[in-house]
């Protein structure tokens, strides 16, 4: 039933992108969000979309994940575009028929915002298909350390996120035999109307929780035993350590950065 | 009518890397009114094949029909469902009402009965699993004692006076003197209500005094399938199989080793204590 749910959606692999410290990746990710938001004209845009491309490639990540991706997109994109077609109302008058009227702004602002929701989402999930969570969270970790200086609880987070992430998966498996267990007294979850459906839940959510606090008092305590006292003096299976190809990522991300801006400056306009 | 299956086999996420057959080709009945035992080791296949006696799961091929209502068609098998009661291994995943009451009313609700009916099944449930309503009723399920949780679980089901009645080890985690009052309160259950019970465990001890026909699965498929007196003269088959046979099996097994005539047929305490007392009589 809730078999189908992925998550953590990395694809093990050996490409360039995989073996890059996650702290560049996490760092690489937020330049490459600046680098979308950065761009002012649609000419520009291309620079975006061919690195975005260049870079799905160099991870040899399958397609079909990136369009995975994509498809929470499916509803919102479309709206997006219609929204900026028909109510921005700026520019030359293209098209005229009925009560339709799409001005010249409305349809650069309608492709502008499509490409940069599409682009920002591929991108970003380059990052978490191409990392284990565990990187992932060791990789913030370490990125978060200098704010303990102002008493930010940077491992305790860390800490917080890789168990929640391990325990997705049991949760997911917990609350398939939930259901089960109520289906098999004949709880029905799938008809009546919206109210009727949320109160159905109450026979799932309870145990649910009930079992989840149960386990998370279990899991501290284990820990506990095992003399966990916080982050203070622990240190890591795996150290992490900038390389060569990191310094690189960062180079060609700069330059990214770098022609996007001088583009927007200096980059005849087409229209 | 009974239970009939047929040639069933269940695949998990077909078509993919991870494509597991986790049960495969089974044949077999369940009559009315019989005590039927499964035995299999962890992963052997036996919680997915019960869960599919409720057409909780879908063949992925074959058939499975309850009372002649076929369990893989929606409309049949919601009658289907209310025939067959079925009880997980775990009580903590199926309560959750405020009291022992409303939580065991769960299942008689969602049948639509009246509410006084719904109220009067429900003591009564609660009751013949002994868990006396003066003093449960009113009480929260999560202040229970866990074997009282496990009577109360199976009051809910028995609530919905089921024609039948899947157990999923119901005995695993309990300490020997929980199963025995489990297996006792199974067996007047069986006596009261005049139900089938369909009993899962991985442990041959817990069925060899009640089961009158046991299936032993083994890797998905039905290994082996006969009364109890056929089936624990395989004991050293069973154990190969990683089952556990019962203690008194592996006792006669040794004497027969040993050189003593021991009979196939003696794997209970009462059967081995008569089988001596007959023996030091001859001797």
């Amino acid at each position: 039933m809730l078999k189908d749910i992925t998550l953590g959606q990395y694809v093990p692999g050996d490409s360039v992108l995989h073996r890059l410290d996650p702290r560049t990746k996490i760092l690489l990710m937020v330049a490459y969000i600046v680098a979308v938001f950065l761009v002012k004209r649609i000419e520009v845009f291309p620079i975006i979309i061919i690195f975005t491309i260049a870079v799905t490639l160099l991870s040899r990540v399958r397609l079909s994940y990136i369009f995975k991706a994509l498809k929470p997109m499916k509803l919102i994109l479309p709206l997006m575009f219609l929204m900026n077609l028909f109510l921005i109302k700026t520019g030359d008058l293209l098209v005229e028929w009925w009560i339709f009227r799409i001005y010249k702004d409305g349809l650069i602002n309608a492709v502008f915002i499509v490409l940069r929701l599409a682009t920002l989402v591929t991108g970003t999930s380059l990052l978490t298909l191409t990392t284990t969570p565990i990187a992932l969270t060791d990789g913030l970790e370490k990125l978060l350390t200098p704010l303990k200086i102002i008493k930010f609880p940077a491992h305790e987070l860390a800490m917080m996120m890789t168990i929640a992430l391990r325990f997705i998966p049991t949760l997911v498996e917990e609350a398939d035999k939930i259901m089960k267990a109520q289906l098999a007294r004949g709880a029905d979850f799938e008809s009546g109307n919206i109210i009727k459906r949320a109160k159905a839940m109450i026979p799932i959510l309870i145990p649910l929780f009930v079992n989840s606090f149960r386990r998370a008092d279990e899991l501290a305590m284990a820990m506990e035993s095992r003399c966990y006292h916080g982050g203070e003096g622990r240190t890591k299976m795996r150290v992490y350590s900038f390389k060569l190809i990191d310094l690189l990522a960062a180079i060609v991300m700069a330059l990214l950065i770098a022609s996007v801006i001088l583009l927007n400056k200096y980059m005849p306009s087409i229209w | 009518m009974p239970i009939v299956v047929e040639k069933l086999t269940h695949t998990y996420m077909p078509n993919t890397d991870n494509e597991f057959v986790a049960v495969e080709d089974i044949t077999l009945t369940i009559n009315e009114g019989e005590f039927f035992g499964i035995i299999g080791h962890t992963g052997s296949g036996k919680s997915t094949f019960i869960q599919h006696l409720n057409g909780l799961m879908q063949p992925t091929s074959g058939s499975v029909t309850v009372d002649g209502f076929d369990m893989s068609d929606k409309k049949q098998r919601a009658k289907g469902r209310a025939r067959v009661g079925m009880v997980f291994q775990y009580p903590d995943y199926q309560l959750f009402d405020s009291t022992v009451l409303d939580d065991v009313s769960f299942g008689p609700k969602n049948m639509g009965f009246a509410a006084d009916e719904v109220k009067q099944r429900s003591l009564e449930a609660m009751r013949m699993v002994g868990l006396d309503p003066e003093v449960f009723a009113e009480k929260s399920p999560f202040e229970l004692s866990g074997g009282e949780k496990r009577r109360a679980a199976l009051a809910g089901i028995i609530a919905m006076r089921p024609k039948y009645l899947v157990l999923d080890e119901p005995m695993a985690g309990l300490d020997p003197s929980g199963r025995r009052e489990i297996l006792a309160t199974i067996n007047s259950l069986r006596d009261e209500l005049k139900c089938t019970v369909i009993m899962v465990s991985h442990s041959m001890e817990d069925v060899a005094h009640s089961a009158e026909r046991i299936a032993v699965m083994n890797d998905g498929k039905l290994y082996a399938l006969g009364t109890p007196d056929e089936i624990f003269s395989k004991t050293n088959e069973l154990i190969s199989l990683g089952l556990d046979a019962p203690r008194t099996a592996r006792l006669a097994q040794l004497l027969r080793e040993r050189g003593c005539d021991v009979p196939e047929d003696i794997y209970t305490n009462e059967r081995f204590v008569e089988w001596l007392k007959r023996r030091m009589k001859n001797a």
